[in-house]
């Protein structure tokens, strides 16, 4: 079974997804990958380790070109769309592995994001008069007042990131990616590694940009409980492919996938909960 | 003592020197520097000179090696096509100084986008290997060249100002100490804004900046473009300040010199640059101040001068590297959280 079946009309799709295949060598990371994403939702993509997750967020955002297929952002095809141009486009992202710049602050960290939307060229910036002085502070002031006190990370913004704990950190990556004016907002594990109040208060801030950003929300996540909570729609991926989509109680009770988890040792017992555990 | 800083706005908290005795030590370096002169013997005016060069192509390597993470052995070659560019305006030409000035660096800054074009594939020591070919190259043409007169070089007359010309020391240092103080500013104003965030943001993560948004050939070319262009004008000071030219003039050991320099004062930090370039142009200084006192009992030591020169330049790059990375300038950032922080902790 593939779980039900979603049409949705063209205009509430923000990210299709159409048939995207990707191989590495002999390794096929994705085959054939299609699923939609509604605009104004939080659609999670789940599966085992090395079931192609963030090769398929890789895809997307343009770092890896698919063999076939291809994905449509708002209507538009991103084939042949650099990565910074996508960003540009309301695609923004964290990383699995946390990518942010160890020697930066995190007020710098955050800045960076909105980089795409800023117009200081090279002669402004070097004179730091007009438009590059303006547009820096009406970034300071916006940063401050959006992101800094809405993730609640006043008290580290001038801080090296380096030496931030890992909690944190996830939560500086997450506030970058705002910056970035998202449109789409891809969250690569965000709550992997956190303790139970960390996880929680991620959650909230995940369901809190959607509704007061207006934000569509794809998410890879491993947190079965903060999938199932959350998510208005879940893909299952498994070999890189599509083994099942919907809503997250219908994903659960899919033999495919819990067969899929079933091989998967202690994942599948986070499928199926603590409790059943 | 200071305690704390208390940020009135958000204007006041970008600025660049934010606290009050920041702005009261740049007061007094200011008026120090316009004093010097009137104080200075020529010797010590030729020497101010030479850092406040030295300074200028400095904080230009580091805002491509220290700040962008791509490293050049080509700086002083870069110089050479500012020091030429002047003395053939100004011998063919005979256009204001300023202008020429801008012309070198206008133009060493377009030779600096042509070497920085493999950057997007070349990195690390590969790049540096790539920036020595086009040294060697820049050397061939100058030598060869009739324009810029084959291996005697030029000979060029003085920057003229109202008709006066600027001939010693003390007049070109009015000339290059303002220069040098403007590419430092604005070098400093570069990392307050977002070129300057993609300059750090390449360094640090070059994928994760494209997926910011940062198109890296683009920003890569910048870099190579500013650094080039403050080596040009760098060059071109030089031109004014020795008055002649010669393929000889810029060695790639000059370009060793200022990676030294960046190293030595501290990579990524403007401060760095400045200290750096001031140092290393103060050490041969100090070695043959040493090399005068042991004449007497030495009678040689003025010939070992040049071997000795280098094995210092060598120890000092190798002690930096191991025992203090981040250069003279976290030195002084430690000196100055030293006495923030007294009486209360030491
Ligand atoms: N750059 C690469 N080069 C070669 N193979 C790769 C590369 N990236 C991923 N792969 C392979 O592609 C497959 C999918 O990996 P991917 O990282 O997308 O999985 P994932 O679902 O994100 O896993 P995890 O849950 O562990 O993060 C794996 O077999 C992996 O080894
Ligand atoms: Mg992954």
């Amino acid at each position: 079974m593939r779980g039900l079946p979603v049409t949705l009309a063209a205009r509430d799709v923000i990210l299709g997804v159409e048939g995207v295949s990707l191989a590495f060598g002999g390794v096929r990371a994705l085959t054939d990958v299609s699923f939609s994403v509604r605009r104004g939702s939080i659609t999670a993509v789940i599966g085992p380790n090395g079931a192609g997750k963030t090769s398929l967020f890789n895809t997307i955002s343009g770092f890896y070109r698919p063999r076939s297929g291809n994905v449509v952002f708002d209507g538009r095809s991103l084939a042949g769309t650099a990565p910074p141009e996508r960003a540009r486009l309301g695609l923004a992202r964290t990383f699995q592995n946390i990518a942010l710049f160890r020697g930066m602050t995190v007020l710098d960290n955050i800045k960076l994001g909105r980089h795409a939307h800023m117009r200081t060229g090279l002669l402004d910036a070097l004179v730091y008069r007009g438009r590059a002085r303006r547009e820096e502070l009406e970034l300071r002031a916006e940063i401050e007042e959006r992101i800094i006190d809405f993730l609640e990370i006043q008290h580290i913004r001038n801080a090296p990131v380096a030496t931030l704990p890992y909690g944190l950190r996830k939560r500086v990556e997450l506030a970058r990616a705002l910056a970035m004016r998202p449109r789409l907002l891809m969250l690569d594990e965000p709550v992997a590694g956190m303790n139970r109040e960390e996880t929680e208060d991620m959650a909230r801030f995940i369901l809190d940009v959607k509704e007061e950003w207006d934000v569509t929300i794809l998410m890879v996540e491993h947190d079965m409980g903060m999938v199932m909570d959350i998510s208005d729609h879940v893909v299952v991926l498994n070999f890189g492919q599509v083994i099942a989509e919907g809503s997250p109680a219908a994903v659960q009770v899919d033999p495919a996938v819990v067969a899929a988890y079933l091989g998967a040792g202690d994942l599948g017992r986070r499928l199926s909960g603590p409790e059943a555990a | 003592m200071r305690i704390g800083t208390l940020k009135t706005d958000y204007a006041a908290d970008e600025a660049l020197f934010d606290t009050r005795l920041q702005k009261l030590l740049i007061l007094l370096a200011c008026a120090a520097a316009v004093l010097f002169p009137f104080v200075a013997s020529p010797y010590w005016l030729f020497l101010a000179c030479l850092c406040a060069i030295n300074v200028a192509s400095a904080t230009g390597l580091n805002i491509l090696t220290g700040y962008t993470g791509l490293v050049s052995l080509g700086q002083a070659a870069f110089m050479s096509v500012g020091a030429y560019t002047v003395a053939v305006l100004e011998i063919h030409a005979g256009t204001p100084f300023l202008l020429n000035l801008l012309v070198g660096g206008l133009l060493t800054a377009l030779v600096g986008i042509g070497v920085g074009i493999p950057s997007l594939r070349v990195k690390g020591l590969y790049l540096a290997i790539a920036t020595i070919a086009a040294s060697v190259v820049l050397h061939f043409v100058f030598a060869h060249w009739p324009l810029t007169g084959g291996m005697q070089g030029l000979s060029m007359p003085p920057a003229r100002l109202f008709g006066l010309a600027l001939d010693q020391p003390f007049q070109l240092y009015w000339l290059i100490l303002p220069v040098t103080a403007l590419m430092v500013l604005g070098a400093a104003n570069l990392f307050r804004t977002r070129v300057g965030r993609a300059f750090i943001a390449i360094r640090d993560r070059d994928i994760s900046a494209e997926v910011l948004g940062i198109p890296l050939l683009r920003y890569k070319l910048m870099s190579f473009a500013v650094s080039s262009f403050y080596a040009g004008l760098a060059g071109g000071l030089w031109a004014y300040f020795f008055r002649v030219v010669t393929p000889e003039s810029f060695p790639l050991v000059n370009s060793i010199f200022y990676l030294a320099a960046i190293i030595v004062g501290g990579m990524g930090t403007i401060l760095g640059g400045i200290l750096g370039a001031v140092f290393m142009t103060m050490v041969p200084e100090l070695l043959k101040f040493v090399a005068g006192l042991v004449t007497p009992f030495y009678p040689d030591a003025l010939a070992l001068l040049a071997p000795v020169r280098t094995i210092v330049f060598g120890a000092l790059i190798v002690g930096f590297l191991i025992f203090e990375p981040h250069g003279l300038a976290e030195i002084w950032r430690r000196i100055r959280r030293f006495f923030h922080l007294w009486p209360f902790r030491t």
